[in-house]
């Protein structure tokens, strides 16, 4: 394989991969601004913290090839795939308990989960 | 015992990776290191399915990338959202039958339910899940039982 080509090739695909994360965080930026409330917000954030953030990272694995920096950006990327979510339920249950109501609730089952222990404000 | 060992090997494999060092004197101080930390975590009572999970299948790496997938599809859903003129939300909190066996199991499947954009895990109950959903495409039911019998697939050997 030609080295120059096999540079090339890497800097096509870290520029695409930046460009589609960077977009993912720019679009979930602007839905932190637009959505309505804490719950719809929530969505927002987690389209920056998953895909967005996860994309820019496999970009620079690409930059790297096959070293130790990749082994170690692949850990990262690792990590935040399981502390993401984590945070992001934190949030959420956080809400819950505190009682704010989604914006315009369409369809609530909270009871059919928790029965007697679902706060007060969250009750249908 | 097979725990220990298998924390020992992870701890080693992790500090390879992260210190790139092959002399002899801190390969032998860096080994010592993770073992005298599994033998803390002994003390400590730490050595079962949670901390060390081996008893998921090693196929773990192939859910993960069709979980990438599902990431990316419900990714656009909600960007379609965002920069659509008039926002039409439709937030529901809905209960999801979780039919895992073990901790682990329900663990994997609710963080993976809180990644896809648009459905977040909100509480749990004893085989049940809150979830809030952006939308009622979002909300649908199938989704989820495809992906409970994906992680089904790969909680226990």
């Amino acid at each position: 394989m030609d080295p120059v080509l096999v540079d090339l090739a890497r800097n096509i695909a870290t520029a695409i991969a930046f460009i589609v994360g960077g977009g993912f965080i720019l679009v979930g930026s602007l839905g932190l601004i637009r959505l309505p409330d804490v719950w719809s917000r929530i969505h927002a954030a987690g389209i920056i913290d998953t895909i967005g953030a996860e994309l820019i990272l496999i970009g620079m694995m690409f930059q790297t090839g096959l070293t130790q920096t990749t082994l170690k950006l692949a850990l990262i990327g690792l990590f935040l795939f399981i502390t993401g979510p984590t945070a992001t339920h934190a949030v959420a249950n956080a809400s819950f308990i505190a009682g704010i109501r989604p914006d315009r609730l369409k369809r609530n089952e909270s009871e059919a989960v928790l029965g007697e222990d679902t706060p007060e404000e969250m009750k249908a | 015992m097979t725990k220990a060992l298998g924390l020992l090997v992870a701890l080693f494999a992790l500090w390879l990776a992260l210190s790139g060092y092959f002399k002899a004197f801190l390969l032998a101080v860096g080994f010592l290191s993770c073992l005298f930390t599994v033998f803390l975590a002994r003390r400590m009572k730490l050595l079962d399915d949670e901390a060390v999970p081996l008893q998921l299948r090693l196929t773990l790496p192939l859910y993960w990338s069709w979980l990438g997938g599902e990431i990316f599809k419900s990714a656009w859903a909600v960007s379609k959202i965002i920069l659509s003129r008039n926002i039409a939300l439709s937030q529901q909190l809905i209960a999801v039958e979780s039919p895992l066996k073990t901790d682990m199991g329900h663990v994997i499947f609710a963080n993976s339910i809180t990644l896809t954009p648009g459905t977040v895990t909100v509480e749990a109950a004893p085989g049940k899940f809150l979830v809030h959903a952006l939308t009622d495409e979002a909300a649908g039911a199938e989704a989820f039982g495809e992906m409970a019998r994906r992680v089904a697939a790969v909680e226990t050997r």
